[in-house]
Formats: C-alpha cells, sequence, structure tokens
C-alpha cells in the first residue's frame, strides 16, 4: 500500500490538502466572476480540475514507483 | 472613478470600482477591505474569510505556545536563511507585517517581542531554525504553504479591487451565428 494511503483515512496528510482547494477554488472563481451564482459554480469545476490533476499526477507517481 | 462595464450573461452589466487604487491599497491592507469600499459585500465577505482564514490556520500549524505563535510568518535575509517566501506572505496586508517589526527588533536587541509572535529564529536558544523545524516538524512546511498560497491569493483579490473582474469574453453576433447549425438551403 503506497505511504499516502497507508494510515487511517483521518490521519492521511492529503486532508491538508482541502482546505487549499476550496479556498483557491473560491478566490480564484470570484476573479472571474461577480454574482455568486456562476462564481460557486466555477469554483466547482476548479476544484475539480485540482483533484482530477492531483489525482492524475499520484497515478502518474505510483506507476513509476511500482514499475521503474 | 473606474468602472467595469462589460457585459456577461447572468452577471452584472457594470461594476462601481469607485477609486482604484485606494481600493487596491485597502485589499492589500485587509483581505476583502477594497471591496467592502466598492460596497461589493459579498466577495469582501468570501476573501475575508478565506484569505485570512487560510492565513491565521497557517500561523496556527507554524507555532505553539512554547516556542510562540506564527513563527512560519518571518523575514529574514541572512546568509545562511533567505526567507524567500515573506514576499508571498506579505501579500496578506497588515497580519504580516508584525514580522517585520520583529526582524528590525532582533537586529538591535537580539531578542523578541510578543513571546516570539513572527519572530525570526534564533531570539532564545530554542528557537534556532534547526529547532523550529524539528519541534514543529511538518506543521514548519505546512504553516509555510497556508501563509504563502494566502498571501499570493490576496495579490488575486488586490487586482480584482483594482481592474475589477476578468470576465470571459462574451461571444460575438458573428460568432454565436456561426456555431448555430444551418437550415438546409432549397429542396
Amino acid at each position: 500500500m503506497h505511504p499516502l494511503l497507508a494510515s487511517h483515512w483521518w490521519d492521511v496528510d492529503l486532508w491538508y490538502a482541502v482546505p487549499l482547494i476550496i479556498v483557491i477554488s473560491l478566490v480564484y472563481a470570484a476573479t472571474r466572476h461577480e454574482a455568486m451564482e456562476p462564481l460557486l459554480r466555477h469554483a466547482a469545476r476548479v476544484g475539480g480540475w485540482i483533484v482530477g490533476l492531483m489525482a492524475a499526477v499520484f497515478a502518474v507517481l505510483w506507476l513509476i514507483e511500482l514499475f521503474v | 472613478m473606474g468602472e467595469d462595464s462589460r457585459q456577461v450573461d447572468d452577471e452584472p452589466r457594470s461594476v462601481d470600482l469607485r477609486d482604484p487604487e485606494v481600493a487596491a491599497f485597502l485589499a492589500w491592507l485587509v483581505p476583502g477591505l477594497g471591496h467592502l469600499y466598492q460596497r461589493r459585500t459579498a466577495k469582501a465577505i468570501l476573501y475575508f474569510v478565506c484569505i485570512l482564514g487560510t492565513f491565521l490556520y497557517g500561523i496556527y500549524l507554524g507555532g505553539n505556545s512554547r516556542l510562540g505563535w506564527g513563527r512560519v510568518v518571518y523575514a529574514s535575509w541572512k546568509p545562511d536563511d533567505k526567507r524567500i517566501s515573506y514576499f508571498g506572505q506579505v501579500g496578506a496586508g497588515l497580519i504580516a507585517l508584525p514580522a517585520l517589526v520583529q526582524a528590525t527588533w532582533a537586529r538591535h536587541h537580539n531578542s523578541s517581542l510578543w513571546n516570539g509572535f513572527m519572530a525570526p529564529p534564533g531570539d532564545r536558544a530554542d528557537t534556532t531554525l534547526d529547532n523550529l523545524q524539528k519541534d514543529l516538524n511538518r506543521n514548519f512546511e505546512l504553516g509555510t504553504v497556508y501563509t504563502l498560497v494566502a498571501g499570493l491569493l490576496n495579490v488575486l483579490a488586490i487586482y480584482d479591487a483594482w481592474c475589477g473582474p476578468v470576465f470571459a469574453e462574451a461571444k460575438d453576433d458573428d460568432e454565436q451565428e456561426d456555431d448555430e447549425p444551418k437550415e438546409p438551403s432549397g429542396g
């Protein structure tokens, strides 16, 4: 099991990323919109992109660790 | 008076930026204050809570009651400790400025104020940079990242107060017509 996932779910360091992802998404979206509804929709999209990118980088690094 | 009047669907048609330079300065001073000055209250609250909350959590992570709080926010330009991240942290405004007071105080008195709050390392025997990193462990890096991200996010907020939101470009009418499926002609 990968060290990032090995401990209990509440003890994973990745939780520290969650508040940062939320805040970065909201602030970035706030610089693109004035009304709250499109702002929140944009923030959700940005948050999804960040999580997706992190997952992709994680998968690549995991594969490298497995096979190299 | 500055005004951003680009139009996008379901967005306000214009944003009154009042005096953009004053708003930008206030936005740097306290996250959200520039937007409050511009009467953009919802965004002021969003910036205030998000940016200041992130910075304060970083201060909490980067210290403790024994070593002093906020030990990850400090100004130092010594040959063995050039604290480049402070340039990002100071983007959060007034809340990062005690570090400058502490740096000046430390240069003249070789000690710290306020129980080491935002003081550069080495103000006491047990607060050398090595000791801080050992005692705070991963929280030294996490606190640095949180405060740094907060400072950099406030740079975006300052830009928003100065120039208004970077609205997505609305499509031209010609472009919209091109996108629509054309009716087959003739027949």
